[in-house]
């Protein structure tokens, strides 16, 4: 393990775990929760009903929402039992596609929005909130940098498969990351996943010069 | 000039810069020095096109409309009628009259209705300005807003009804919902945290950036040459969110506003800012 993959590494847990504790100052309480649920009905009455139903809580969004993603060790560990059991492994056992379409994909923050039209391809937008390419200066920091990513992990075989988890459903490793589950709510597809993972541990990837 | 800001806010476009304040963060980088130098250079309220959204709301406050034929001028913004100065500084707040909590675009929406009895339907389909398209609540936050700076941002808190929805604001910070997860909080609720190379005020506790955001709403935004109100940059949010948009005007962004004047009490009021 090289010094930056543990800088990243404590970096990652330390991230996720101190932006629970940042938030850590109080939870919603039952009843305040019965209130905003009426209140967030009101609000968005005129959305269709498909978009009215697509933020209603699964019982993790539920968990994180009322705990304020602090959620206690035994809620922690139903969710990532429920969550993990979700994830989906390549179904031809490759990992990998093509990290230049995967650039795009990290690159594109389009999809989902209510302003998108049918046509739209969804991105998985990882530049928003991670470092990624050197090269490339318009980074966010709400994650940790995945810089040199697969060189830092020598390509193996095991971080491929933890990454690939982690994409597909974060919740699976850190309950209530605030990283989306791409896999789990398919706002990627297989490949697009896939082209992602390419663009992390291809050797020729610019995450990896 | 004009063309100077084009050239300038295509640039800064791309370089995605949010809001006016500095927010505390890690020694800024070269990109981020850059959008500090392009804010300071729009932050001149002399050139800011905002202040024409200030004249024209002026004159819709004086203009007789609706089956009454009457101005807005009886209009109780919550410091008596028509009394303007430091009105918005304290909204939304609780009106007896309609026994609702209210934010300025709601109880202006309630006064054309009573005061004036104004058909709103075509004031609500221009809630947002566009090409050719003007928006009579836009202005009129302009103009009314404007009387409210140099006074610092007071959350009402006396009547039970406001407590309680503050409290649902709080609460709806955190919810974490749609495709990807997202609350409030998914951006907003770390100090020293930026999207891409945008800079993201910490809402999860009092203090100063909560107070820069909120003293400095509505807001000229010169990517879409627009006044802008809270109401739509909530809306905004919410797109970004990967939520549904949200009815103008409506219980839900009340209540997040309540909170965020929470957190944004004692902000010193500079409306109309000028914004990306």
């Amino acid at each position: 393990m090289t010094f930056r993959n543990l800088i990243a590494t404590g970096f990652l847990i330390g991230g996720f775990l101190s932006a629970a504790s940042a938030l850590a100052q109080d939870k919603t309480s039952p009843a305040a929760f019965d209130k905003m649920e009426a209140a967030v009905k009101a609000t968005f009455s005129r959305a269709t009903p498909e978009w009215r139903k697509r933020i209603e809580l699964d019982e993790t969004q539920r968990l994180c929402t009322l705990a304020r993603n602090n959620v206690s060790a035994a809620d922690a560990d139903a969710i990532q039992k429920r969550e993990a059991a979700r994830v989906v492994m390549p179904s031809d056992g490759k990992f990998l596609g093509d990290w230049k379409k995967g650039f795009a994909i990290a690159n594109s923050g389009r999809g989902g929005q209510f302003s998108d039209d049918d046509k739209t391809v969804n991105g998985g937008n990882c530049y928003a909130c991670h470092q990624m390419d050197l090269k490339e200066v318009s980074y966010g920091t709400l994650g940790p940098s995945l810089a040199a990513y697969g060189k830092d992990r020598k390509y193996d075989e095991a971080s491929i498969k933890d990454a690939w988890t982690k994409i597909y459903n974060s919740q699976a490793v850190v309950a209530c990351s605030n990283m989306p589950r791409f896999g789990v709510t398919k706002f990627l597809d297989e490949q697009q996943m896939k082209d992602v993972m390419a663009y992390l541990f291809d050797p020729n990837s610019p995450v990896n010069k | 000039m004009r063309l100077q800001w084009m050239s300038a806010a295509a640039m800064a476009v791309s370089l995605a810069v949010g809001s006016a304040g500095v927010f505390a963060q890690p020694a800024l980088d070269e990109s981020e020095k850059e959008i500090e130098r392009y804010r300071a250079m729009i932050n001149d309220p002399m050139a800011n096109p905002g202040y024409l959204a200030v004249d024209r709301g002026e004159v819709l406050w004086a203009q007789k409309r609706g089956k009454k034929n009457v101005s807005l001028e009886t209009c109780d913004l919550g410091m008596g009628a028509g009394k303007l100065e430091g009105a918005y500084a304290r909204m939304p707040r609780y009106f007896k009259d309609a026994d609702k909590v209210m934010d300025l675009e709601q109880r202006l929406l309630w006064c054309m209705q009573t005061v004036q009895e104004l058909d709103t339907a075509d004031v609500i389909a221009r809630r947002f300005s566009g090409p050719g398209r003007a928006s009579d609540m836009e202005d009129l936050v302009a103009f009314i807003g404007n009387k409210s700076n140099g006074m610092k941002i007071e959350p009402q808190t006396s009547h039970p009804k406001e407590k309680e929805l503050t409290e649902i604001g709080e609460a709806m910070f955190y919810r974490r919902a749609g495709v990807m997860d997202f609350s409030c909080a998914s951006c907003h609720g770390e100090e020293g945290k930026r999207i891409r190379l945008q800079g993201l005020p910490d809402f999860s506790k009092p203090g100063k950036a909560a107070q820069e955001t909120m003293a400095s709403w509505p807001t000229y935004r010169v990517s879409q040459s627009a006044l802008r109100t809270m109401q739509h940059r909530l809306w905004d949010c919410f797109r970004q969110q990967r939520w549904p948009a949200p009815d103008y005007a409506s219980e839900g962004l009340t209540a997040l506003t309540m909170f965020l004047n929470k957190q944004a009490a004692g902000g010193e009021i500079n409306v109309p800012s000028i914004k990306r």
